[in-house]
Protein backbone atom coordinates (compact mmCIF):
# COMPACT_ATOMS: atom_id res chain seq x y z
CA UNK A 1 0.00 0.00 0.00
CA UNK A 2 1.21 3.36 -0.91
CA UNK A 3 1.37 6.02 1.79
CA UNK A 4 -0.86 8.19 -0.40
CA UNK A 5 -4.44 7.94 0.82
CA UNK A 6 -6.26 10.70 -1.00
CA UNK A 7 -9.31 10.91 1.23
CA UNK A 8 -7.13 11.39 4.32
CA UNK A 9 -4.53 13.59 2.63
CA UNK A 10 -7.17 15.98 1.25
CA UNK A 11 -8.38 16.79 4.75
CA UNK A 12 -5.09 18.59 5.33
CA UNK A 13 -4.47 22.11 4.09
CA UNK A 14 -1.27 22.66 2.18
CA UNK A 15 1.97 23.88 3.76
CA UNK A 16 2.15 26.15 0.72
CA UNK A 17 -1.06 27.98 1.50
CA UNK A 18 -3.81 29.77 -0.34
CA UNK A 19 -3.37 33.49 -0.79
CA UNK A 20 -0.15 33.15 -2.78
CA UNK A 21 -0.01 35.32 -5.87
CA UNK A 22 1.03 32.94 -8.61
CA UNK A 23 -1.05 33.52 -11.74
CA UNK A 24 -4.37 31.68 -12.01
CA UNK A 25 -3.71 28.19 -13.32
CA UNK A 26 0.04 28.19 -12.56
CA UNK A 27 1.54 24.70 -12.39
CA UNK A 28 4.07 25.79 -9.76
CA UNK A 29 1.24 26.02 -7.25
CA UNK A 30 0.23 22.46 -8.05
CA UNK A 31 3.79 21.13 -7.90
CA UNK A 32 4.35 22.98 -4.62
CA UNK A 33 1.26 21.53 -3.03
CA UNK A 34 2.05 18.00 -4.19
CA UNK A 35 5.64 18.17 -2.96
CA UNK A 36 4.68 19.70 0.38
CA UNK A 37 1.99 17.04 0.89
CA UNK A 38 4.80 14.48 0.45
CA UNK A 39 6.80 15.80 3.40
CA UNK A 40 6.93 13.02 6.02
CA UNK A 41 7.12 15.35 9.02
CA UNK A 42 5.68 18.88 8.54
CA UNK A 43 7.33 20.00 11.79
CA UNK A 44 10.80 19.21 10.50
CA UNK A 45 11.18 20.80 7.12
CA UNK A 46 12.91 23.89 5.77
CA UNK A 47 12.19 25.30 2.33
CA UNK A 48 14.87 27.17 0.38
CA UNK A 49 13.91 29.20 -2.66
CA UNK A 50 15.97 30.43 -5.58
CA UNK A 51 14.92 33.78 -7.00
CA UNK A 52 12.09 33.42 -9.48
CA UNK A 53 8.41 34.02 -10.10
CA UNK A 54 7.33 31.51 -7.47
CA UNK A 55 9.72 32.92 -4.86
CA UNK A 56 8.23 36.37 -5.40
CA UNK A 57 4.59 35.27 -5.66
CA UNK A 58 4.85 33.16 -2.52
CA UNK A 59 6.22 35.91 -0.32
CA UNK A 60 4.97 39.33 -1.30
CA UNK A 61 5.89 41.47 1.69
CA UNK A 62 4.56 41.40 4.37
CA UNK A 63 2.79 38.14 3.49
CA UNK A 64 4.14 34.62 3.21
CA UNK A 65 2.33 31.59 1.84
CA UNK A 66 4.85 29.25 3.50
CA UNK A 67 3.58 27.59 6.65
CA UNK A 68 7.10 26.25 7.28
CA UNK A 69 10.51 27.89 7.83
CA UNK A 70 11.54 29.36 4.52
CA UNK A 71 14.65 31.15 3.24
CA UNK A 72 15.43 33.00 0.05
CA UNK A 73 18.93 34.15 -0.75
CA UNK A 74 19.72 34.88 -4.40
CA UNK A 75 19.32 33.60 -7.92
CA UNK A 76 22.61 31.76 -8.13
CA UNK A 77 23.00 30.18 -4.74
CA UNK A 78 19.88 28.27 -3.67
CA UNK A 79 21.80 24.99 -3.45
CA UNK A 80 24.68 26.66 -1.60
CA UNK A 81 22.17 28.17 0.84
CA UNK A 82 20.63 24.72 1.36
CA UNK A 83 24.13 23.33 2.06
CA UNK A 84 24.58 26.00 4.71
CA UNK A 85 21.20 25.28 6.25
CA UNK A 86 22.10 21.60 6.52
CA UNK A 87 25.49 22.29 8.11
CA UNK A 88 24.02 24.85 10.52
CA UNK A 89 21.45 22.32 11.75
CA UNK A 90 24.15 19.66 12.04
CA UNK A 91 26.19 22.00 14.24
CA UNK A 92 23.13 22.83 16.35
CA UNK A 93 22.46 19.12 16.72
CA UNK A 94 26.03 18.46 17.83
CA UNK A 95 25.61 21.17 20.46
CA UNK A 96 22.35 19.62 21.62
CA UNK A 97 20.22 22.62 20.62
CA UNK A 98 18.05 20.65 18.19
CA UNK A 99 17.25 16.95 18.18
CA UNK A 100 17.34 16.37 14.46
CA UNK A 101 18.32 17.93 11.19
CA UNK A 102 15.15 18.84 9.25
CA UNK A 103 14.36 17.74 5.72
CA UNK A 104 15.51 20.45 3.33
CA UNK A 105 13.62 21.13 0.11
CA UNK A 106 14.84 23.61 -2.47
CA UNK A 107 12.62 25.04 -5.18
CA UNK A 108 14.18 26.73 -8.18
CA UNK A 109 12.96 27.67 -11.64
CA UNK A 110 14.80 26.87 -14.83
CA UNK A 111 16.56 30.24 -14.89
CA UNK A 112 17.80 29.72 -11.33
CA UNK A 113 18.71 26.09 -11.91
CA UNK A 114 19.62 25.37 -15.51
CA UNK A 115 21.47 28.65 -16.02
CA UNK A 116 22.34 30.89 -13.11
CA UNK A 117 22.48 28.44 -10.21
CA UNK A 118 24.02 25.50 -12.04
CA UNK A 119 27.51 25.78 -10.57
CA UNK A 120 26.35 26.08 -6.96
CA UNK A 121 23.95 23.17 -7.52
CA UNK A 122 26.67 21.04 -9.06
CA UNK A 123 28.97 21.87 -6.14
CA UNK A 124 26.35 21.04 -3.52
CA UNK A 125 25.64 17.71 -5.20
CA UNK A 126 29.30 16.84 -5.48
CA UNK A 127 29.72 17.59 -1.75
CA UNK A 128 26.87 15.19 -1.09
CA UNK A 129 24.59 17.43 0.97
CA UNK A 130 21.30 15.95 2.03
CA UNK A 131 18.49 17.87 0.34
CA UNK A 132 15.82 17.56 -2.29
CA UNK A 133 16.11 20.10 -5.09
CA UNK A 134 12.93 20.55 -7.12
CA UNK A 135 13.32 22.31 -10.44
CA UNK A 136 9.98 23.65 -11.62
CA UNK A 137 10.71 24.14 -15.28
CA UNK A 138 8.48 26.67 -17.04
CA UNK A 139 10.95 26.91 -19.92
CA UNK A 140 11.90 30.59 -19.61
CA UNK A 141 12.55 33.55 -17.30
CA UNK A 142 8.89 34.14 -16.55
CA UNK A 143 9.39 36.40 -13.55
CA UNK A 144 10.99 39.13 -15.61
CA UNK A 145 8.71 38.67 -18.62
CA UNK A 146 9.30 35.51 -20.66
CA UNK A 147 12.97 35.70 -21.68
CA UNK A 148 14.61 32.61 -23.17
CA UNK A 149 16.56 30.33 -20.85
CA UNK A 150 18.74 27.25 -21.26
CA UNK A 151 15.55 25.23 -20.79
CA UNK A 152 13.52 26.91 -23.55
CA UNK A 153 12.80 24.36 -26.27
CA UNK A 154 13.71 24.89 -29.92
CA UNK A 155 11.44 27.22 -31.95
CA UNK A 156 9.56 28.52 -28.91
CA UNK A 157 8.69 32.19 -28.98
CA UNK A 158 9.99 34.24 -26.06
CA UNK A 159 10.53 37.99 -25.76
CA UNK A 160 14.24 37.43 -26.42
CA UNK A 161 13.79 34.82 -29.13
CA UNK A 162 11.27 36.63 -31.26
CA UNK A 163 9.44 35.19 -34.19
CA UNK A 164 9.91 37.01 -37.49
CA UNK A 165 11.39 36.85 -40.95
CA UNK A 166 14.87 36.08 -39.67
CA UNK A 167 14.29 33.47 -36.96
CA UNK A 168 11.33 31.25 -36.00
CA UNK A 169 11.77 31.58 -32.24
CA UNK A 170 14.67 30.10 -30.25
CA UNK A 171 17.10 28.32 -32.54
CA UNK A 172 18.91 26.22 -29.98
CA UNK A 173 17.88 23.03 -28.20
CA UNK A 174 17.30 22.92 -24.45
CA UNK A 175 19.92 21.71 -21.97
CA UNK A 176 19.37 18.15 -20.72
CA UNK A 177 19.51 19.26 -17.11
CA UNK A 178 18.27 16.06 -15.43
CA UNK A 179 20.89 14.03 -17.32
CA UNK A 180 23.56 16.54 -16.33
CA UNK A 181 22.63 16.12 -12.66
CA UNK A 182 22.41 12.32 -13.02
CA UNK A 183 25.92 12.35 -14.51
CA UNK A 184 27.22 13.43 -11.08
CA UNK A 185 26.53 9.79 -10.12
CA UNK A 186 25.68 10.33 -6.45
CA UNK A 187 22.22 11.89 -6.61
CA UNK A 188 18.74 10.44 -6.83
CA UNK A 189 17.30 12.04 -9.97
CA UNK A 190 13.78 11.93 -11.38
CA UNK A 191 11.64 13.77 -13.88
CA UNK A 192 8.00 14.44 -13.04
CA UNK A 193 4.84 16.02 -14.36
CA UNK A 194 2.06 17.36 -12.14
CA UNK A 195 -0.43 15.58 -14.44
CA UNK A 196 0.94 12.32 -13.03
CA UNK A 197 0.51 13.50 -9.47
CA UNK A 198 0.93 10.18 -7.71
CA UNK A 199 4.20 9.53 -9.53
CA UNK A 200 5.37 13.04 -8.61
CA UNK A 201 4.50 12.59 -4.94
CA UNK A 202 6.19 9.22 -4.71
CA UNK A 203 9.33 10.66 -6.27
CA UNK A 204 9.24 13.65 -3.91
CA UNK A 205 8.99 11.34 -0.89
CA UNK A 206 11.82 9.18 -2.25
CA UNK A 207 13.96 12.25 -2.81
CA UNK A 208 13.32 13.56 0.68
CA UNK A 209 14.12 10.21 2.25
CA UNK A 210 17.23 9.57 0.17
CA UNK A 211 20.30 10.19 2.34
CA UNK A 212 22.16 12.48 0.02
CA UNK A 213 21.36 14.90 -2.77
CA UNK A 214 18.15 14.40 -4.73
CA UNK A 215 16.92 16.27 -7.77
CA UNK A 216 13.48 16.34 -9.36
CA UNK A 217 12.97 17.99 -12.71
CA UNK A 218 9.26 18.84 -12.89
CA UNK A 219 7.66 20.29 -15.97
CA UNK A 220 5.67 23.37 -15.02
CA UNK A 221 3.43 24.63 -17.85
CA UNK A 222 3.04 28.43 -17.66
CA UNK A 223 -0.17 29.74 -19.18
CA UNK A 224 1.13 33.30 -19.55
CA UNK A 225 4.47 32.42 -21.09
CA UNK A 226 3.43 29.42 -23.14
CA UNK A 227 0.25 31.16 -24.26
CA UNK A 228 -2.54 28.72 -23.44
CA UNK A 229 -5.76 29.23 -21.45
CA UNK A 230 -5.23 28.71 -17.69
CA UNK A 231 -7.60 25.74 -17.46
CA UNK A 232 -5.32 23.71 -19.80
CA UNK A 233 -2.28 23.51 -17.50
CA UNK A 234 -2.69 19.84 -16.62
CA UNK A 235 -3.67 18.85 -20.17
CA UNK A 236 -0.43 20.42 -21.43
CA UNK A 237 1.59 18.74 -18.64
CA UNK A 238 0.06 15.40 -19.68
CA UNK A 239 0.68 15.84 -23.40
CA UNK A 240 4.33 16.64 -22.68
CA UNK A 241 4.64 13.10 -21.35
CA UNK A 242 2.40 11.44 -23.93
CA UNK A 243 4.40 12.91 -26.81
CA UNK A 244 7.73 12.04 -25.11
CA UNK A 245 8.73 15.72 -25.16
CA UNK A 246 9.12 15.23 -21.41
CA UNK A 247 9.49 11.53 -20.58
CA UNK A 248 9.27 10.35 -16.97
CA UNK A 249 12.21 8.45 -15.53
CA UNK A 250 14.35 7.91 -12.44
CA UNK A 251 18.06 7.48 -11.83
CA UNK A 252 19.14 5.35 -8.91
CA UNK A 253 22.59 6.38 -7.65
CA UNK A 254 23.08 3.08 -5.81
CA UNK A 255 22.73 0.87 -8.86
CA UNK A 256 23.65 3.67 -11.28
CA UNK A 257 20.66 2.68 -13.37
CA UNK A 258 18.09 4.67 -15.30
CA UNK A 259 14.50 3.44 -15.13
CA UNK A 260 11.42 4.60 -17.03
CA UNK A 261 8.44 5.49 -14.84
CA UNK A 262 5.10 3.77 -15.56
CA UNK A 263 3.51 6.36 -17.93
CA UNK A 264 6.62 6.44 -20.15
CA UNK A 265 7.29 2.72 -19.78
CA UNK A 266 3.84 2.05 -21.23
CA UNK A 267 4.84 4.05 -24.32
CA UNK A 268 8.17 2.22 -24.59
CA UNK A 269 6.35 -1.10 -24.52
CA UNK A 270 3.70 0.01 -26.99
CA UNK A 271 5.16 2.69 -29.28
CA UNK A 272 1.74 3.22 -30.86
CA UNK A 273 0.82 5.17 -27.74
CA UNK A 274 3.45 7.82 -28.51
CA UNK A 275 1.53 10.88 -29.72
CA UNK A 276 2.96 13.14 -32.44
CA UNK A 277 4.68 16.26 -31.05
CA UNK A 278 2.24 18.40 -33.03
CA UNK A 279 -0.48 17.67 -30.48
CA UNK A 280 1.65 19.22 -27.75
CA UNK A 281 2.77 22.18 -29.86
CA UNK A 282 -0.60 23.22 -31.22
CA UNK A 283 -2.07 23.85 -27.76
CA UNK A 284 0.51 26.56 -27.11
CA UNK A 285 0.58 30.05 -28.55
CA UNK A 286 4.37 30.18 -28.23
CA UNK A 287 4.43 27.71 -31.13
CA UNK A 288 1.59 29.35 -33.10
CA UNK A 289 4.01 30.44 -35.84
CA UNK A 290 4.55 26.76 -36.71
CA UNK A 291 0.90 26.53 -37.76
CA UNK A 292 0.02 29.92 -39.25
CA UNK A 293 0.00 31.80 -41.55
CA UNK A 294 1.18 28.53 -43.12
CA UNK A 295 2.01 25.22 -41.54
CA UNK A 296 5.78 24.82 -41.20
CA UNK A 297 6.07 21.07 -41.64
CA UNK A 298 9.86 21.41 -41.85
CA UNK A 299 10.16 23.02 -38.41
CA UNK A 300 7.68 20.64 -36.79
CA UNK A 301 9.62 17.72 -38.30
CA UNK A 302 12.82 19.12 -36.80
CA UNK A 303 11.24 19.25 -33.34
CA UNK A 304 9.92 15.70 -33.78
CA UNK A 305 13.45 14.64 -34.72
CA UNK A 306 14.82 16.20 -31.50
CA UNK A 307 12.17 14.42 -29.45
CA UNK A 308 12.78 11.06 -31.13
CA UNK A 309 16.53 11.33 -30.72
CA UNK A 310 16.30 12.13 -27.01
CA UNK A 311 13.66 9.46 -26.46
CA UNK A 312 15.80 6.80 -28.16
CA UNK A 313 18.81 7.85 -26.14
CA UNK A 314 16.75 7.52 -22.98
CA UNK A 315 15.50 4.07 -23.99
CA UNK A 316 19.11 3.04 -24.45
CA UNK A 317 20.06 4.42 -21.02
CA UNK A 318 17.17 2.43 -19.54
CA UNK A 319 18.34 -0.72 -21.28
CA UNK A 320 15.33 -0.90 -23.57
CA UNK A 321 16.17 -1.48 -27.19
CA UNK B 1 1.22 44.14 13.91
CA UNK B 2 -1.17 45.66 11.41
CA UNK B 3 -1.32 48.98 13.33
CA UNK B 4 2.48 49.21 13.26
CA UNK B 5 2.34 48.67 9.56
CA UNK B 6 -0.06 51.50 8.91
CA UNK B 7 2.82 53.98 9.09
CA UNK B 8 6.00 51.96 8.95
CA UNK B 9 9.25 53.66 9.71
CA UNK B 10 12.44 51.84 8.82
CA UNK B 11 12.85 50.73 12.40
CA UNK B 12 9.58 48.85 12.26
CA UNK B 13 10.50 46.81 9.24
CA UNK B 14 11.65 43.33 10.33
CA UNK B 15 15.33 42.54 9.88
CA UNK B 16 16.24 41.00 6.53
CA UNK B 17 12.75 41.53 5.14
CA UNK B 18 10.99 38.76 7.02
CA UNK B 19 7.42 38.41 5.75
CA UNK B 20 5.39 38.06 8.93
CA UNK B 21 1.77 37.90 7.82
CA UNK B 22 0.01 34.81 6.61
CA UNK B 23 -0.87 34.90 2.93
CA UNK B 24 -4.24 33.44 3.90
CA UNK B 25 -5.09 36.93 5.16
CA UNK B 26 -4.84 38.06 1.56
CA UNK B 27 -7.86 36.99 -0.46
CA UNK B 28 -7.07 36.27 -4.09
CA UNK B 29 -10.72 35.41 -4.86
CA UNK B 30 -11.35 38.86 -6.30
CA UNK B 31 -9.09 38.03 -9.27
CA UNK B 32 -11.82 35.77 -10.56
CA UNK B 33 -13.83 36.31 -13.76
CA UNK B 34 -15.45 32.86 -13.80
CA UNK B 35 -16.31 30.90 -10.72
CA UNK B 36 -16.40 27.10 -10.44
CA UNK B 37 -19.72 25.73 -9.24
CA UNK B 38 -19.87 22.09 -8.16
CA UNK B 39 -23.02 20.10 -8.89
CA UNK B 40 -23.14 18.03 -5.71
CA UNK B 41 -25.53 15.52 -7.28
CA UNK B 42 -22.93 14.66 -9.93
CA UNK B 43 -19.80 14.80 -7.72
CA UNK B 44 -18.34 11.35 -6.99
CA UNK B 45 -15.89 12.75 -4.42
CA UNK B 46 -12.93 11.47 -6.40
CA UNK B 47 -10.94 14.57 -5.31
CA UNK B 48 -9.30 15.08 -8.70
CA UNK B 49 -10.15 18.77 -8.39
CA UNK B 50 -8.45 18.88 -4.98
CA UNK B 51 -5.26 17.41 -6.42
CA UNK B 52 -4.93 19.91 -9.24
CA UNK B 53 -6.12 23.19 -7.69
CA UNK B 54 -3.04 25.46 -7.65
CA UNK B 55 -4.58 27.60 -4.93
CA UNK B 56 -5.56 24.96 -2.38
CA UNK B 57 -9.11 26.22 -2.84
CA UNK B 58 -10.93 22.89 -2.98
CA UNK B 59 -11.93 21.86 0.50
CA UNK B 60 -12.73 18.29 1.53
CA UNK B 61 -14.15 17.82 4.99
CA UNK B 62 -14.58 14.07 4.70
CA UNK B 63 -18.13 14.49 3.43
CA UNK B 64 -18.45 17.03 0.65
CA UNK B 65 -16.20 18.78 -1.81
CA UNK B 66 -16.48 22.55 -1.76
CA UNK B 67 -14.78 25.60 -3.22
CA UNK B 68 -13.17 28.17 -0.95
CA UNK B 69 -14.15 31.29 -2.88
CA UNK B 70 -11.96 33.50 -0.72
CA UNK B 71 -8.93 32.24 -2.66
CA UNK B 72 -10.15 30.54 -5.87
CA UNK B 73 -8.74 32.50 -8.83
CA UNK B 74 -11.12 30.92 -11.34
CA UNK B 75 -8.47 29.21 -13.45
CA UNK B 76 -10.91 26.44 -14.42
CA UNK B 77 -8.46 23.54 -14.03
CA UNK B 78 -10.87 21.78 -11.65
CA UNK B 79 -13.71 22.00 -14.19
CA UNK B 80 -11.44 20.85 -17.04
CA UNK B 81 -10.13 17.84 -15.10
CA UNK B 82 -13.27 16.67 -13.27
CA UNK B 83 -13.87 13.23 -14.76
CA UNK B 84 -17.68 13.46 -14.52
CA UNK B 85 -18.01 17.13 -15.51
CA UNK B 86 -19.56 18.05 -12.17
CA UNK B 87 -18.02 21.54 -12.22
CA UNK B 88 -19.22 24.42 -14.41
CA UNK B 89 -17.52 27.78 -14.74
CA UNK B 90 -20.07 30.54 -14.24
CA UNK B 91 -19.37 34.19 -15.07
CA UNK B 92 -19.08 36.38 -11.97
CA UNK B 93 -21.67 39.15 -11.72
S1 LIG C 1 -13.24 16.26 -9.63
FE1 LIG C 1 -15.47 16.41 -9.92
S2 LIG C 1 -16.29 14.44 -9.17
FE2 LIG C 1 -14.19 14.62 -8.42
S3 LIG C 1 -14.41 15.51 -6.36
FE3 LIG C 1 -14.08 17.21 -7.79
S4 LIG C 1 -16.13 17.90 -8.38
FE4 LIG C 1 -16.35 15.88 -7.44
S1 LIG D 1 -11.05 27.43 -10.60
FE1 LIG D 1 -8.85 27.05 -10.26
S2 LIG D 1 -8.42 28.12 -8.32
FE2 LIG D 1 -10.63 27.88 -8.44
S3 LIG D 1 -11.05 25.99 -7.33
FE3 LIG D 1 -10.87 25.46 -9.53
S4 LIG D 1 -8.72 24.84 -9.75
FE4 LIG D 1 -8.88 25.99 -7.81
Amino acid sequence: MSWINLRELAKKRSLFTSGHRLCAGCAAGIIGRLVMHSVPDPKHVVVVHATGCWEVAGTIFPYTAWAVPWIHNAFENAAATASGVELAFKALKDKGVVKKVPDIIVFGGDGGTVDIGLQSLSGAIERGHNFLYVLYDNNAYMNTGIQRSGATPRYAWTTTSQVGKVIPGKLEARKPIANIIAAHGNAYVATASPAYWRDLMEKARKGIEYKGPAFIHAISPCCRGWRFPPNMTIRVAKLAVETCAFPLWEYDPETREYKLSPPSLAIAKNPKLKKPIEEYLKLQGRFAHLFKPEKREDLIARIQEDVDKEWNQLLELCGIT
Amino acid sequence: MSEDLAKPGWKQIPIAGVPFKKATEYHTGDWRTFKPVIDQSKCTKCLTCWIFCPDDSIVWDGNTVQVDYRYCKGCGICAEMCPVKAITMVKEE
